[in-house]
């Protein structure tokens, strides 16, 4: 019979602990998860970026809800464990759930320390340990305002940058004399003081905070020197302690952690502990690296195949602010054996110190450029004989080996041993083998194959460089593909910043991102005037100038400059009045061509551009408006019969098609939509190869999506079921408005569906219905501004310069 | 010359058209001010150049998004070919073509 394994906490080291085990020995346990947080594994470390602006909560989960559904995983979220019964072999949530286990493993990882002064329990002040805090912190910050961070440590002064970025005034509160006194010496505690002061960031070192002030809402912070700092928000990163607490109370061994031995072992024999809480020979950990390894351990040790242990090491740690270049490893602190080497650049700004011992370095401060740093952290962890190179060492590999000084000459002078990858433990020569032997060419591989620069990211630039230095002129470091020759950025990155950084219109976006050309070009600014649309509904004012042709003129350029001209026609459904008038039309304006499309409505083909406002005019009085046939919009709702006529129809299709098209219609998305309702499984609307597709059952509605019938060819994919027609149309308007903030411009749904993977997609509009509900609301609420027929404006004479020419000179004259 | 409108009829960042004769003429006005004007027919397969995206001094044409210096009519990038530049001047905010280099080639 399998074992049942049963894990307390879903942070970073029980995941990796989980996917080494499943490796090993895929189905060996049976496993279930309490989770405190209401959400599946995602990279702690990259709640920073996520506060910045500069990564999506979607970028930073590491084990989406597909991966535990894959491995059979029980993940009980938002469901804190409040006992632990050792004789029972069982744990307590705390909504009732008991679940016995074989083996247990406790990763309940830390707590942030509060200091207890008077006020540290009102609203407004926040700890800053999980996405939680993020999200309590992003929504401070969108009114802007004060905030006060205590604490100068990494956690502090990112949390101060991240909050600076999304436009608050920051003060950081630090203790100590210099910031980052664990990892930095005072020098480099002073450049870093001044680079955040010079970024905006008020820094008060020596402040010891006597009070945080507010009556039923947090209003500032006093000192003991009597200052009073106003805040609406105060982060409080003063430090963590292991999280130990539900270990002790079952009488498990516990010092400051959960006392473990070298394969993680508590002192019963079927419980493990993993991560932040516990406590290994005397020390206890809060940097990934070292619960990597703990976390191998633990898994070698539950597949049988238990390995050497766990061995305490030197860590490394890096800032991670963006345009803050900081590096430290290793103990440099000073002491009478001890010696340093120095190397100083008041301009630049340039700080590198090495402290050493008996010829060997053992600790290493750089700051301002740290494409050394895993160099010396190497030579720190080899404990290697430096007194070779001693007059040199300071400037790197490159000179060391007397080669010329080259970016690229410090990573190819990396033994094969060196570690590149401090968060998970990779060396220079797995990540080698793993490009040379598994065919690697891109950093996306290198990161899924190796995991190599997938947790903190700091060491990118030096994966990248072994990229380009194991293949040569074959590796495209352009991994992200720029959106045009406009930027070096991705639509991605685009779509972020222009939420981070508030961007409200093209010349404010290109001016903030740095735009190569004066006005972008045919690619991007399409692009951009749509992301700014679909951003800010209401509030952008969309730049015609901006928009293809189609777009601008309302109907589909034809190759001899002619038009064509599309009427909606609803699910599909037509009648007398409305051919008539398309007859008229034709025989009016003298139309060559009329023609049936692919999606149920009527195509005239050859309209002279300066017809267009009388043609739509005659059809606006018909009652028919535009069919968006030229847009990357919704365009049809193809339908069935159904219960209306069909013998077969299970549900009234043609009616929910209708429906559909009439709620969504008017709006903007990055590449065309077609949908279609189909009254039952026999489809005879081709549902299931559209961009959302429904096919009706007696038990209610399938929801399809993802579907291609163009350049490419796919099949839909099933979203959900839902058993009612509200229900169906909530979860389409969800569905699109995902589509609609995610998708890059131009991309299909197929494509963004691929891209972004189903999980997360059916996470948001299946899954969670607090998520699918704000999704719904802010279709709604942009669908306002876009339900005007954009023929009736144009015949009413908006836009008349685009329909006549500004002079007709039939007969040219001689020039005067 | 021929005076063919107002500078503020045609939009920035944006084209309007003329007509003399046989031809069509692509009248552009860019962000920085400057006009500039195009026989309105793409070297490549003919596409009407005012009713593309015009970007700086260039355009691209809607058709096959070749891109057309504005200034000399000639194709940007890797393709080869030109459209037939006119003679521009504006005064007191009102635009003349000069139509004679039309009549020559016609002739
Ligand atoms: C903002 C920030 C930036 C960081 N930056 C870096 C960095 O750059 N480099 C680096 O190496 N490290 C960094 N760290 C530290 C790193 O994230 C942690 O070391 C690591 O996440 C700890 O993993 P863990 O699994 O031990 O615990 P955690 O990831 O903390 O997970 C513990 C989980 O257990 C849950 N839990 C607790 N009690 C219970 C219970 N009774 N029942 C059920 N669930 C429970 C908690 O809610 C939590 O989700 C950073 C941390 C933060 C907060
Ligand atoms: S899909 Fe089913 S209900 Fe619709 S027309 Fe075909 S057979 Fe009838
Ligand atoms: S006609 Fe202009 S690009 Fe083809």
């Amino acid at each position: 019979m399998t074992e049942k394994l049963v894990v307390i906490g879903n942070g970073m080291a029980p995941g990796r602990v989980l996917d080494r085990l499943f490796e090993a020995m895929p189905g060996a346990y049976d496993v279930t998860i309490f989770n405190a947080e209401p959400r599946t594994n995602y990279d702690r470390i990259l709640l920073s970026p996520v506060l910045s602006g500069e990564k999506s909560y979607e970028e930073i989960v590491i084990h989406g809800d597909g991966w535990y559904e894959r491995h059979g995983v029980r993940l009980l979220k938002g469901n804190r464990v409040v006992a632990l019964d050792r004789q029972a072999k069982s744990v307590k949530g705390e909504d009732g759930t008991v679940e016995p286990y074989d083996k247990l493993i406790i990763a309940t990882g830390s707590q942030p320390i509060i200091i207890p002064v008077p006020g540290h329990n009102l609203p407004g002040v926040l700890t800053y340990r999980d996405m939680d805090d993020v999200e309590a912190m992003l929504l401070a910050a969108q009114s802007g305002g004060l905030a006060v961070v205590i604490g100068g440590g990494l956690l502090g002064l990112e949390a101060a940058a991240g909050l600076k970025e999304r436009g608050m005034d920051v003060t950081v509160l630090h203790l100590m004399p210099t910031l980052m006194e664990r990892q930095l010496d005072p020098a480099a505690g002073h450049l870093l003081k001044r680079e955040l002061e010079s970024r905006g960031i008020r820094v008060i070192t020596g402040a010891n905070t006597e009070a945080i002030l507010g009556d039923g809402y947090v209003s500032g912070v006093r000192l003991d020197d009597g200052t009073e700092i106003p805040a609406k928000l105060v982060v409080m990163a003063v430090g963590i302690r292991p999280n130990a607490s539900l270990a002790k109370s079952a009488g498990l061994d516990v010092g400051r952690g959960i006392l473990v031995d070298k394969h993680m072992r508590t002192s019963d024999p079927d419980i493990y502990a993993v991560g932040e809480c516990v406590e290994f020979a005397g020390n206890v950990y809060g940097l990934v690296a070292p619960l990597y390894e703990m976390a191998n351990v633990l898994a070698d040790d539950l597949a049988g195949t238990p390995n050497g242990g766990f061995a305490d090491q030197a860590l490394a740690t890096k800032l991670k602010v963006t345009g803050i270049d900081l590096f430290s490893a290793g103990d440099f602190a000073d002491a009478d054996d001890r010696d340093e080497i120095v190397l100083r650049d008041a301009r630049t700004g340039l700080y590198k110190r090495l402290v050493i011992e008996e010829n060997r370095v053992v600790g290493a401060v750089l700051y301002g450029d740290t494409a050394d740093g895993a160099w010396f952290f190497q030579l720190i962890r080899d404990r290697a004989d430096i007194s070779e190179m001693r007059d040199t060492l300071i400037f790197g590999p490159a000179y060391a080996d007397g080669a010329a000084l080259d970016p690229m000459a410090a990573v190819a002078a990396l033994p094969d041993s060196a570690e590149i990858c401090g968060c998970n433990g990779v060396c220079k020569g797995e990540i080698g083998t793993a490009i040379d032997e598994q065919g690697l060419s891109s950093l996306g591989d290198v990161r899924a194959h190796t995991k190599a620069s997938a947790s903190c990211g700091s060491c990118t630039g030096l994966v990248e460089q072994l990229l380009s230095l194991t293949l040569g002129d074959d590796y495209n470091p352009a991994a992200v593909q720029p959106m045009c020759g406009c930027t070096d950025l991705g639509h991605a990155d685009v779509r972020r910043l222009i939420v981070a950084k508030g961007l409200k219109s093209i010349p404010e976006l290109m001016q903030a991102l740095e735009w190569k050309s004066s006005e972008g070009c045919a690619k991007c600014r399409p692009a951009l005037n749509y992301y700014l649309l679909s951003t800010w509904p209401g509030e952008y004012v969309d730049d015609n100038q901006s928009r293809f042709i189609n777009e601008r003129v309302h109907a589909n350029i034809q190759k001899d400059g002619t038009y064509s001209v599309v009427p909606r026609m609803w699910g599909g459904l037509t009648n007398s009045r409305e051919l008539r008038a398309i007859a008229d039309v034709v025989d009016k304006f003298d139309i060559p061509t009329v023609k049936c499309t692919g999606g149920q409505r009527i195509d005239m083909l050859g309209v002279k551009k300066e017809d267009l406002p009388s043609v739509w005019a005659d059809l606006n009085a018909a009652g028919l408006v535009s069919g968006h046939a030229y847009g990357k919009a919704l365009r049809t709702v193809k339908t069935c019969v159904g219960t209306d006529w069909c013998r077969f129809g299970t549900q009234d299709s043609t009616g929910l098609g209708v429906r559909i098209e009439k709620f969504m219609w008017g709006s903007w998305t990055p590449a065309k939509v077609k949908m279609a309702v189909s009254g039952c499984p026999r489809n005879c609307a081709e549902a299931t190869c559209k961009d959302v597709g429904v096919i009706c059952v007696d038990s209610g509605f399938e929801i399809h999506f993802a579907g291609a019938a163009g350049l490419d060819i796919k099949g839909t994919e099933v979203l959900c079921h839902v058993d009612t027609e509200d229900e169906a149309l909530e979860v389409i308007a969800a569905l699109v408005q995902l589509y609609r903030e995610q998708g890059h411009y131009l991309e299909r749904i197929y494509k963004w569906h691929a891209r972004v993977g189903i999980d997360s997609i059916r996470a948001a509009v299946v899954d969670d219905i607090a998520t699918r509900e704000a999704l719904f609301q802010r279709f709604v609420y942009a669908q306002q501004f876009s339900q005007t027929d954009p023929w009736a404006e144009r015949v009413g004479g908006r836009d008349a310069h685009e329909f006549q020419a500004m002079k007709d000179l039939s007969f040219p004259q001689a020039a005067e | 010359m021929q005076d063919v409108g107002l500078l503020d009829d045609i939009p920035v960042a944006g084209a309007r058209t003329v007509k003399a004769g046989a031809f069509d003429i692509a009248v552009f006005r860019t962000t920085g001010g400057k006009v500039f004007a195009l026989v309105d027919r793409c070297p490549h397969r003919a596409g009407p150049l005012s009713q593309g995206i015009v970007h700086g001094e260039q355009v691209t044409c809607p058709l096959h998004n070749w891109v057309i210096d504005l200034a000399s009519g000639e194709v940007v990038g890797p393709d080869a070919g030109c459209s037939q530049t006119i003679p521009v001047r504006v005064e007191d905010g009102r635009v003349h073509l000069d139509l004679t280099v039309l009549i020559d080639e016609a002739a």
